[in-house]
């Protein structure tokens, strides 16, 4: 089990990883990985989407079984074979999507991975005393249900700790936290190293990696490619570790004449009462999209924006017709459908089950949202689907968006996240729509499918048409938006102009710092 | 007065199967697994309860028999959607078909034979106090399980720890996962007595109900318990309103057609099943009420990452 | 010992091909295996049961009557368990449809003419169509759970037939028998080939269906809507399509082809109306959908299978005495096996000896020889 760090047993080392190995079918996820973590120190797990980072850390806490290598702990050879066994030797673990149940309060949630028996009153009043001291607040008695995605993650931090554990891993844990939330994750952690505690910090994100950790372990492609200080590097080259070659930058050439412009997509006193229980409500929202520029909108996950989607893409109808208008006409009563034909796209959050079905041909998926907007190419007499026409469109695009994949019509769920989204992305930008609206377009995609998409946003709208795109990278509005919206407990903030926009005014006005908004009292103080 | 007590018993008497049958699929559909097999479970539980009881000649032999019966067939569901994923729409269907099947098979020679009874409960002295005697210390003592086992089945899912966990699994079985909780081996074990409590439903109907083997003789009660959870909202208590409600019905139908109501005896006939369409659309109205309730990961299947 | 299920990339085309006859493969064995319980030889068992049964012409036309209800009403139901959609009510829709297509030689019997026939199919379709909206509306309307109140309706329709028969459709003359009246000439269904056997026009009707839905299912765009709803909803809402509208065309569609499989068999097969006209047709057909892998000429061949094993049923009834419930009992053992057999399609199967289980070393890579797909 050569690997290329040695082994170092002096107890220095809490962790030490060598040759872990695991392999899916085909795809090596992880290979031959070793992985050292002292004491006391927070380390840094950095790659890209797809890297594998999180199948290393499944491994780590038992949730995935490795195929080969060795883990030790405290110099000890170790067989983490369970969740139960990791958590007995001391790892603790914040996963990336929670591992909590909607159903439950705070505080069974917190005893179902305790395991010790003590009466949930107990349990309930041990979790609030250790959020106080964190400064984490948190009510044990409330359903998880009804909680923010911060709150959440606060009760897995809590979960966590009550475990006393000795390895601390996040994996990716600013993802759902506004900045302010964030700088205040970074000094529970700091403070956690301070009581000698380890802390496996996973991210993609390079300045916080710089900020707050020790060491870095870069992954790519499940190989390391590297190990370094993170202190020492500069955010270009962490990237040009990660990524393995320069990531061409998105160019933004300057937008003219957006002011006098057409607005092609209209949203106005946009209303919508919650449909489940848990879901966010809508509470009058004004937007105009201009030809010509793209309107980022941010927000921590979970504060309606799946609901804006819908309600903007037709998937479910308006109440008042004039809500949604689309290119100057009244688009609130229409389907999806109507609203494809007056020159909409849309691309959802979720790929697979949403934005494709999972076990279709890529064909069959392009017929998804294109059978009405085509149907004369699509569909013959008598309901007939044309076949070839539709092969060969999948083609284009799979072509003109630079699709890899393995079989020449793959089902979807075949492709990476990448290459899926570029071709359900492409898939869109094949009919050069008028409107387009796009949910998270980079989610859990890599650096070069994701510069690849950023560009063609940008591209389709200074071709004069109007792109309103979702997300709750900062980063990526900032690369791709002349104006940024914020959106918080279904309330939508004026646009900023991207030349007035900060990290810091809008990540206040993610934590619901707007004064037109009803008074939601900052959550970090 | 002796009338209204005897109507009473026997809407208790008809209750009973119907609360046990649905108890043991509540339990199930915590658990996050639909078992559609129900009616085929019952049904295999009344050949079998009936056969070991004829066959020994003692009605406590086919009691057991009739939930061991139950508990094995249960077995095949379990194999099949937790260990091989099958769907569980399906599967339960099949359990249904197979169990209506192998019973009439199983059955046919002892169709007409006179079955064992098991006997009510008789406290000499107690029983006999007038009405509040018979009701409640004169009963067959399945009913007194199908009491203590809504109570224990309440206690369990709501006040011991691994009810909760129980509860965690039906809610995310990823997320149960994630946290290292068994969850088929959960599942397993909560299939396996949903299947033991529908088979001692079966020996119910043919070693108390009506003692005696006769081809389909559960006659759409397990598929009237299924809706009973649905319509009790997966609490154990309204399980028991329930069943009592529907018990009330079917004893109902029985003797307003004995009573000579001048009603096509099909129609009274058909009330207990046109009711169980009547209350699902009811409780199905209040949206917020099922989706609170309804085990999130119900009917999915379950595959661990390794 | 522990099964653990691998996830395939890619479903397999083999086992798409292969799993119903590994299927039917495994039910032999359990059959021959409850042969053997019940004392009889196997090998004669099934002579008299798969073979004898289809060894004459008359005989396959026999077959063919069976077959005819099983393959219309799985056809059906194959759309609707396609779009996820759960339509276990067909024996009531099949009666519906039953009733409805006998009013005209019940209630007008001197009403004769070329006519007729195309009357009481329409009727017999309107009926069973009418009868499957009502769960369709409550699913819709309400979000009633369709299993549940479509099987209830099974119930319902079964009364309402005896009611009926016994009741107001009773035919005077029939000396306290609960029928009605037999069907005039131009209400029975004719014989295919009145020379060789009985089979009856049900059966082209059968066929007929199966290649419409076929060509439907996986040429045209309302198949494609059927395949997305049911595999997942909300990329067919993404889509546009609307479920509400899918929950009435899989019902009605379904409900349609159970009510003209209901006249076919009265009109054809019985001649009148009887308390019961099904020997469960409506449940087998579930098992027939599936054994033809939602597939409508996968289903003609699986609807050939079913009806053998009520011939072969009957057959051993007869000649070993054995209760033709064993019929029902192959029919429950072929869908598990179906059901059990289609999980290679979409996962490899490893049997994992409890000795082996020591998740974390590279060893269990070995470990797991080739008991992959060793079933």
């Amino acid at each position: 089990m050569g690997g290329t760090v040695s082994a170092n047993h002096d107890g220095a080392n809490l962790l030490e990883v060598r040759g872990l190995t695991k392999i899916f079918g085909t795809l090596t996820a992880c290979n031959h990985i070793d992985l050292n973590i002292a004491r006391g120190e927070i380390h840094a797990l950095l790659g890209e989407n797809g890297a594998g980072k999180s199948t290393l850390v499944k491994m780590l806490f038992g949730s995935l079984e490795p195929n080969a290598g060795e883990i030790f702990w405290d110099g000890m050879p170790v067989k983490i074979t369970s969740p139960g066994v990791a958590k007995k030797l001391g790892i603790g673990m914040v996963f990336q999507h929670f591992s909590l149940f909607e159903a439950l309060t705070a505080a069974e949630n917190i005893a179902l991975s305790l395991n010790d028996g003590s009466p949930i009153s107990t349990i309930a009043a041990k979790a609030r005393a250790l959020s106080f001291s964190y400064g984490l607040p948190l009510d044990p008695e409330s359903l998880v249900g009804d909680l923010s995605v911060g709150e959440r993650q606060r009760i897995e931090i809590i979960r966590c700790l009550l475990q006393t554990p000795q390895l601390i891993i996040l994996d990716e844990p600013t993802s759902v936290l506004t900045p302010q939330e964030a700088d205040k994750l970074f000094e529970t952690l700091e403070r956690l190293r301070s009581e000698g505690k380890s802390i496996l910090y996973i991210s993609h994100r390079l300045e916080e990696v710089k900020r707050i950790c020790d060491h870095a372990t870069v992954l790519r492609h499940g190989k390391v490619v590297g190990h370094c200080n993170p202190r020492q590097e500069t955010a270009a080259s962490l990237a040009r570790m990660m990524v393995g070659s320069e990531v061409k930058a998105v160019v933004r050439a300057p937008a003219e004449g957006i002011d006098t412009a057409p607005a092609l997509l209209e949203i106005r006193g946009l209303t919508r009462k919650p449909a489940t229980p848990f879901a966010i409500p809508l509470k009058n929202i004004n937007l105009a999209v201009r030809a010509g520029e793209v309107i980022g909108i941010a927000g921590v996950a979970g504060n309606g924006q799946g609901e804006f989607f819908e309600s903007v893409s037709g998937e479910v109808l308006q109440q008042d017709a004039g809500s949604v208008r689309i290119r100057g006409k009244d688009a609130g009563g229409l389907s999806i459908t109507g609203r494809r034909l007056m020159g909409a796209a849309f691309v959802p959050e979720e790929r697979l089950g949403h934005g494709a079905a999972p076990r279709m041909k890529l064909s069959e998926n392009l017929l998804l949202s294109r059978h009405a907007t085509d149907g004369k190419a699509f569909v013959g007499s008598g309901g007939m689907v044309k076949n070839g026409a539709v092969y060969s469109a999948a083609q284009r695009i799979i072509t003109a968006m630079d699709v890899r994949k393995s079989a020449p019509d793959p089902e979807a769920a075949a492709l990476s996240g990448g290459n899926l989204q570029k071709f359900i992305v492409g898939r869109e930008l094949d009919r050069k729509p008028s409107v387009m609206v796009v949910n998270q377009p980079t989610w859990g995609v890599d650096a070069g499918a994701a510069a690849h998409i950023r560009q063609a946003l940008i591209e389709l709208a200074r071709s004069g048409s109007a792109v309103l795109v979702i997300s709750q990278d900062l980063d990526e509005l900032f690369e791709l938006s002349d104006a940024i919206a914020v959106m918080h407990n279904g309330e939508l903030s004026t646009p900023l102009p991207i030349a007035e926009a900060t990290f810091e005014k809008v990540g206040l006005l993610m934590g619901g710092a707007e004064p037109g908004h009803a008074e939601h009292s900052l959550e970090v103080a | 007065m002796d009338i209204t007590v005897n109507i009473l018993l026997t809407i208790a008497t008809a209750a009973t199967p119907l609360l046990i049958a649905a108890i043991g699929e509540l339990v199930v559909e915590r658990s996050g697994v639909l078992n559609l097999g129900v009616e085929g479970m019952m049904i295999m539980g009344a050949v079998g309860g009936f056969g070991a009881g004829y066959l020994t000649g003692s009605p406590w032999i086919g009691l057991l028999a009739a939930i061991i019966v139950g508990a094995l067939f249960s077995l095949l569901f379990a194999v099949m959607t937790l260990s091989l994923a099958t769907n569980q729409v399906a599967t339960g269907l099949s359990l249904t078909l197979l169990g209506l099947g192998l019973s009439g098979m199983i059955g046919t020679s002892f169709v007409g034979q006179p079955g064992v009874r098991l006997p009510n409960l008789d406290i000499p002295g107690i029983s006999s106090i007038p009405v509040v005697g018979r009701l409640i210390f004169g009963q067959d003592p399945v009913f007194y399980i199908s009491i203590a086992l809504t109570a224990a089945v309440m206690w369990f899912l709501f006040k011991t720890r691994t009810g909760l966990t129980l509860r965690s699994i039906g809610d995310s079985h990823t997320s149960a996962h994630a946290l290292g909780i068994k969850v088929i081996r959960y599942r397993y074990l909560s299939v396996i007595f949903g299947g033991a409590c529908a088979g001692l439903a079966g020996g119910h109907l043919s070693l108390v109900y009506t003692p005696q083997w006769v081809e389909n003789m559960s006659a759409g009660r397990g598929w009237i318990a299924l809706a009973l959870v649905v319509f009790a909202s997966w609490r154990p208590w309204r399980v028991l309103a329930g069943a009592y409600i529907f018990g009330a019905v079917w004893i109902g139908q029985l003797h307003a057609q004995a009573f000579g109501i001048p009603v096509p005896s099909q129609f009274l006939s058909s009330l207990p099943y046109l009711a169980t369409i009547v209350v699902l659309v009811l409780i199905s109205r209040n949206k917020r009420l099922t989706m609170m309730n309804t085990p999130a990961s119900l009917g999915q299947p379950f595959v661990p990452d390794r | 010992m522990r099964i653990e299920l691998i996830k395939r990339p890619q479903r397999s085309a083999l086992f798409s091909v292969l799993s119903p006859f590994i299927a039917f493969v495994l039910t032999m064995i359990a059959g021959a295996v409850l042969f053997a319980l019940l004392g009889v030889n196997p090998f004669s068992a099934f002579e008299i049961y798969f073979v004898e049964p289809v060894s004459q012409v008359w005989q396959l036309h026999e077959l063919a009557i069976k077959a005819a209800p099983l393959i219309l009403i799985a056809v059906g139901l194959s759309v609707c368990y396609r779009a996820n959609i759960w339509n276990i009510g067909a024996e009531g829709q099949f009666i519906f449809g039953a009733i409805f297509g006998s009013i005209i030689p019940v209630l007008f019997p001197g009403f004769e003419g070329p006519l007729v026939l195309p009357l009481m199919l329409l009727l017999a379709m309107f009926g069973g169509a009418l009868y499957a909206s009502i769960p369709a509306l409550l699913k819709t309307r309400f979000s009633t759970n369709e299993i549940l109140t479509s099987l209830m309706l099974v119930y319902v329709a079964q009364l309402f037939l005896d009611w009926m028969v016994r009741g107001p459709w009773r035919d005077p003359q029939s000396h306290g028998f609960p029928q009605t009246i037999q069907f005039g000439d131009s209400a029975v269904l004719p014989e295919l080939m009145p020379d060789a056997g009985r089979a009856n026009w049900g059966f082209v009707f059968a066929l007929v269906a199966a290649v419409l839905v076929w060509l439907m299912m996986s040429r045209m765009l309302k198949g494609f809507e059927v395949r997305v709803l049911g595999s997942s909803p909300r990329a067919g809402r993404f889509a546009g399509f609307g479920f509400s509208r899918m929950v009435f065309f899989a019902f009605l569609l379904s409900g349609a082809l159970a009510g003209l499989a209901g006249i076919s068999e009265v009109s054809g097969a019985i001649g009148q109306l009887q308390p019961v006209i099904s020997p469960g047709y409506g449940f087998t057909a579930i098992i027939v959908a599936f054994l033809g892998r939602l597939n409508p000429l996968g289903i003609v061949a699986a609807g050939l299978v079913l009806a053998l094993t009520y011939l072969g049923g009957e057959a051993v009834q007869s000649a070993l005495g054995i209760s033709d419930k064993v019929a029902r009992v192959f029919q429950g053992m072929l869908l598990f096996f179906v059901l059990g057999c289609d999980t290679l399609i979409h996962y490899r199967i490893r049997l994992v000896g409890l000795a082996l289980t020591k998740p974390n070393g590279a060893a269990d890579l070995e470990a797991a020889p080739k008991l992959e797909e060793a079933r």
